[in-house]
C-alpha cells in the first residue's frame, strides 16, 4: 500500500478527533460527575468537591470545543448531517452545559442566600448534559434511527452514561478528598459501577445488532480473537474495582488515584469498541471519513498547526494539573 | 413558521449574547495585566485589590463567553449545515486556529491566574495573566479574520460550488481584517473602561474614598478618553474600506436610494424600502459626499443600484446611528470626567450618576456596530459566494420556535443574574474598601509555592 495525503490525512484527524472525545469523556466525564453526586452531598461537601474541579473544568470542556470543533472543520458534511438529525439533545445538551458552567461561577459570587439556588442549577444542568450527551450516544449507535427503539435506547444509554460520569465523579472525590467526604464518595463509587457496567453492557450488545455491518466486523474468525480482550478486559477491571470499593480509602491514602485511572481505562477500552465498530464510517453506514473529508489542503493546514500546538497544550495541560495537585483545598481567589 | 427567519433569529440572538462576554474579556485581560504589574511595580496592595475585584468579573464573563460560544460551534451544524458544506475548507482552519492557538492556552490558565496566588510563583502568576490576556485576542483575532472574510471574501477558488483555499495570506489578511480587527479590540477597550469606569462611580457614589476604587476609576476614566478619538479615527477608515468593497452596505447605512454626487447626510429618517424613500428625513446637505469622499460632488452609492441584492435598511441605518451616538457621548462624559479628576481631583455627583448607566455603553454600542455591520451584509451569508437562504439546514420550523423561545428566556435570566452580580461585587468592594485584610499579598508568602497540601 503506497502512502497518500488524501488518504491519510482524513483518517488522521478521525482519530485526533476521536482521542478529543475520549480526552473530554474523560476530563469532562468527572466534573460533570460531581454536579450528579451534588444530590446526594451536603452543603459544606458541595464546596469541597467544587474546589476539588474548579480550576480544571473550564479546559476538561475545552476538549469537547476541539472535538466538536475537528468534526466541524475536518468533516463538515458529517457535522451537519449528526447535528441536524440530533437538534433536540444537542439543544437539551448545550442548556445543560450552559446551566452548569455559569451556575458554578455565579454560587461562588451570589450573596450567601442565593449560593442554594446556584448550587441546585449546577446539579441540573449536570445531569441535563449527561443524560443528553448518552441519549445521542445511543442514538448514533443505532445509526441516527430516531423511532421508537432509539428513543428508548437512547434513554437507556442516557442513565447509564449519567451513572459513568458519576463514577468518575466519585472517584475523582476519592482522588482530591479525605475523611468522611471521601468514605461516602467510595460508596457512591459502588453504586454508580454496577449501573456504568449494565450500561457498557447494553450499548456493546446492541451495537452489533443494530448493524449487520458492524455484526460481520465483530463475529468473524480471527478478528473475533482479536478483539475479545476488548469485552474481556473490561469486565475483569470492572469486577476488581468493584471490589475494590470494599477496601477504600486504604491507611495513608494510598491508591487514592486507582479508581479514577481504572475508570478511565474502561471508557478507553469500551470507546476503542466503538471506534472499531464504526470505522470508517462517520456517519453509520451513510458517510466514510473520505466522503466526509475537507480539501485536502485545508487538512494538511490544520495538520501542520495541531502538530505544533497539540504537545504544548497538553504539556501546560499537565501543567496546571501539576499546580493544583494533592487534596482541594478551599477555592479562594487570593 | 419560516425555519429560514427563525434560524436567523436564534443566531442572531446566541451571537448577540455571545459577543457581550469576549467583548468584555478581551481588553478585561489586559487591564488585569496592569493592574498586576503596577501592583508588581509598587507594591502597593490597592492595586492588587483592584485585580482581585476585576479578576472575578473576567472569570464570571469568560464562563459566560465558553457557554455561549460553545452554543455558537453547535449551531453551524444544528442550522447552518450549508455553511460549513460550501465555505468549511476556509473556515475549518481558521476555527480549528482559534480553538488550537487560543482557546485551550486561556482555558488552561485561566485557573492558575484565578486560584493559584498562592500556589505559584508571583512571576508565573503574572505570566499567566499574560497568556490569558493574550489568549483572549488571539482568539479574537482569528475570528474576527473568519468574520472578515465572509464580508470581504479573498485568496480562494470555487470549485464544483466549493471554497478551496488559493493563498492563506490573502484569506486571513483580506481586505477589511486589519479596519475590522482595530475596530473591535478598541471597542473591547472602551467597553472595559466604561464598565470599570461606572462601577467605581457607583462604589464613589455610595461613599466609597478608598485607593482601589480611585486606582480603577482612573484607570477606567483615562482609558476611556485615550480610546475614543483613536476609535473615532479608526471607524472612519474602516466606514472608507466599507465603501471600497461593500458599497450596497454604506447606501443602507446611509440610506441613500439614487447614486450620484450631492449626497446629504441623513440624520433622522425612518427609511422605507417599498417606497424607496425616506420619509421624516431630517439632513444635511451635501454630508454623505463630504464624509465620504471629502467633496460635495463625491459620488455616493446608492440602493437603487442594487435591486434585491441590498441589505434590509431601517436596523443598518439605525444600529449605525445609535453606535455613533454612543461614540459621541463616549467621547463627552469620557473627557469632562478626565477634566474632573485631573484638574478637580474629583468627581461632579451628576457626572458620577451618569456614569453608572455608561457602564454598559460599550455594549450598546458594539451591538449597534455589530447588527450594523452583520445585517448589512445580507443577503449574503459570505459576500458574493453564498446567500444566507442558501445555507439553511432540513430542521422544522417548529423545532426552531421552540428552542429560540428557551434560548431567550435563559439569556434574559442569566444577562439578569450578571448584571445582578457585576452591582453586588462592586458594593461588596465598596463595603470592604482598603480595610480589610487581603491574605496572600506579602511577596514572600506568594513565592513559596504551597505544594501538597
Amino acid at each position: 500500500m503506497t502512502f497518500d495525503w488524501p488518504t491519510a490525512l482524513p483518517l488522521i484527524f478521525a482519530g485526533l478527533m476521536g482521542l478529543a472525545i475520549l480526552i473530554y469523556v474523560i476530563l469532562d466525564g468527572f466534573d460533570l460527575g460531581i454536579g450528579i453526586l451534588f444530590s446526594v452531598a451536603e452543603d459544606a461537601e458541595q464546596d469541597t468537591m467544587i474546589a476539588a474541579i474548579g480550576p480544571f473544568w473550564d479546559a476538561n470542556e475545552t476538549w469537547l470545543v476541539l472535538a466538536v470543533g475537528l468534526l466541524l472543520v475536518a468533516f463538515p458534511l458529517a457535522h451537519g448531517v449528526i447535528l441536524t438529525a440530533l437538534y433536540i439533545p444537542v439543544f437539551v445538551l448545550l442548556v445543560g452545559l450552559i446551566l452548569r458552567g455559569v451556575a458554578f461561577d455565579f454560587r461562588a459570587k451570589v450573596p450567601a442566600g442565593k449560593k442554594h439556588r446556584w448550587n441546585r442549577i449546577f446539579f441540573l444542568g449536570s445531569v441535563i448534559a449527561s443524560l443528553a450527551q448518552g441519549y445521542m450516544l445511543g442514538v448514533y449507535v443505532l445509526g441516527l434511527d430516531v423511532g421508537f427503539g432509539g428513543i428508548a435506547f437512547g434513554a437507556l444509554v442516557a442513565l447509564c452514561l449519567s451513572a459513568a460520569y458519576a463514577a468518575m465523579g466519585a472517584a475523582w472525590v476519592i482522588y482530591k478528598t479525605e475523611g468522611e467526604l471521601q468514605r461516602k464518595a467510595v460508596a457512591w463509587l459502588s453504586t454508580a459501577l454496577v449501573l456504568t457496567a449494565l450500561g457498557m453492557a447494553a450499548v456493546s450488545l446492541a451495537t452489533p445488532f443494530a448493524s449487520p455491518r458492524i455484526f460481520a466486523k465483530w463475529f468473524v474468525w480471527p478478528e473475533m480473537l482479536y478483539l475479545s480482550p476488548l469485552p474481556i478486559l473490561s469486565a475483569l477491571l470492572f469486577m476488581w474495582l468493584w471490589r475494590q470499593t470494599f477496601h477504600l480509602p486504604k491507611p495513608d491514602d494510598r491508591h487514592a488515584l486507582r479508581p479514577f485511572l481504572t475508570l478511565a481505562t474502561i471508557f478507553a477500552l469500551g470507546f476503542a469498541g466503538l471506534a472499531w465498530s464504526f470505522y470508517p464510517f462517520v456517519v453509520p453506514d451513510r458517510l466514510t471519513i473520505w466522503q466526509a473529508a475537507s480539501a485536502t489542503e485545508s487538512l494538511a493546514i490544520i495538520l501542520a498547526g495541531t502538530v505544533v500546538v497539540l504537545p504544548v497544550i497538553i504539556f501546560y495541560s499537565f501543567y496546571a494539573y501539576r499546580v493544583f495537585g494533592g487534596k482541594a483545598t478551599d477555592l479562594t481567589y487570593d | 413558521m419560516d425555519p429560514l427567519i427563525l434560524s436567523r433569529m436564534q443566531f442572531g440572538a446566541n451571537i448577540s449574547f455571545h459577543i457581550l462576554f469576549p467583548t468584555i474579556t478581551i481588553a478585561l485581560g489586559w487591564v488585569l495585566l496592569f493592574f498586576k504589574l503596577r501592583y508588581n511595580a509598587t507594591n502597593d496592595s490597592a492595586w492588587m485589590r483592584a485585580y482581585f475585584t476585576w479578576v472575578k468579573v473576567f472569570a464570571l464573563s469568560f464562563a459566560m463567553g465558553v457557554v455561549s460560544g460553545v452554543t455558537m460551534s453547535f449551531q453551524f451544524g444544528t442550522n447552518w449545515p450549508g455553511y460549513m458544506e460550501r465555505v468549511g475548507n476556509i473556515a475549518g482552519p481558521l476555527l480549528a486556529y482559534e480553538i488550537l492557538t487560543a482557546f485551550f492556552l486561556e482555558a488552561a490558565f485561566l485557573g492558575i491566574m484565578l486560584f493559584g496566588f498562592r500556589r505559584v510563583s508571583n512571576r508565573v502568576h503574572t505570566l499567566a495573566t499574560v497568556l490569558v490576556a493574550g489568549g483572549t485576542t488571539l482568539s479574537a483575532f482569528w475570528i474576527i479574520a473568519l468574520n472578515s472574510w465572509m464580508q470581504t471574501p479573498a485568496g480562494f477558488e470555487m470549485i464544483d460550488g466549493k471554497a478551496h483555499p488559493v493563498d492563506w495570506w490573502a484569506i486571513v489578511f483580506n481586505p477589511s481584517m486589519p479596519y475590522r480587527l482595530t475596530h473591535m479590540l478598541l471597542a473591547s477597550g472602551l467597553t472595559v473602561s466604561f464598565l470599570i469606569a461606572g462601577l467605581s462611580a457607583l462604589r464613589y457614589l455610595t461613599g466609597d474614598r478608598s485607593e482601589s476604587m480611585w486606582k480603577a476609576l482612573r484607570t477606567g476614566v483615562f482609558t476611556a478618553a485615550i480610546l475614543i478619538p483613536i476609535q473615532i479615527f479608526a471607524g472612519d477608515q474602516h466606514g472608507l474600506n466599507t465603501l471600497e468593497h461593500q458599497p450596497q452596505k454604506i447606501a443602507a447605512m446611509e440610506a441613500n436610494w439614487n447614486t450620484g454626487p450631492n449626497v446629504p447626510l441623513v440624520l433622522f429618517a425612518l427609511p422605507d424600502e417599498a417606497a424607496k424613500e425616506n420619509k421624516f428625513e431630517i439632513a444635511i446637505p451635501d454630508g454623505a459626499s463630504m464624509v465620504l469622499r471629502h467633496s460635495t460632488s463625491g459620488i455616493v452609492p446608492g440602493l437603487n443600484d442594487y435591486p434585491g441584492l441590498h441589505p434590509p435598511v431601517f436596523p443598518v441605518f439605525w444600529g449605525f446611528r445609535i453606535m455613533v451616538g454612543t461614540g459621541i457621548l463616549m467621547l463627552i462624559v469620557s473627557w469632562s470626567a478626565t477634566f474632573f479628576l485631573k484638574r478637580r481631583h474629583s468627581l461632579p455627583r451628576p457626572l458620577a450618576i451618569l456614569m453608572v448607566p455608561m457602564a454598559l455603553s460599550g455594549w450598546l454600542a458594539t451591538l449597534a456596530g455589530w447588527y450594523t455591520t452583520e445585517i448589512g451584509r445580507q443577503p449574503w451569508l459570505v459576500t458574493g459566494v453564498l446567500k444566507t437562504a442558501d445555507a439553511i439546514g432540513p430542521v422544522a420550523g417548529s423545532h426552531v420556535a421552540l428552542t429560540l423561545s428557551i434560548y431567550l428566556i435563559l439569556y434574559v435570566l442569566l444577562l439578569i443574574a450578571y448584571l445582578g452580580v457585576l452591582v453586588h461585587l462592586a458594593l461588596k468592594a465598596a463595603k470592604d474598601g482598603d480595610t480589610s485584610p487581603l491574605p496572600g499579598v506579602m511577596k514572600t508568602a506568594m513565592s513559596q509555592p504551597v505544594a501538597g497540601e
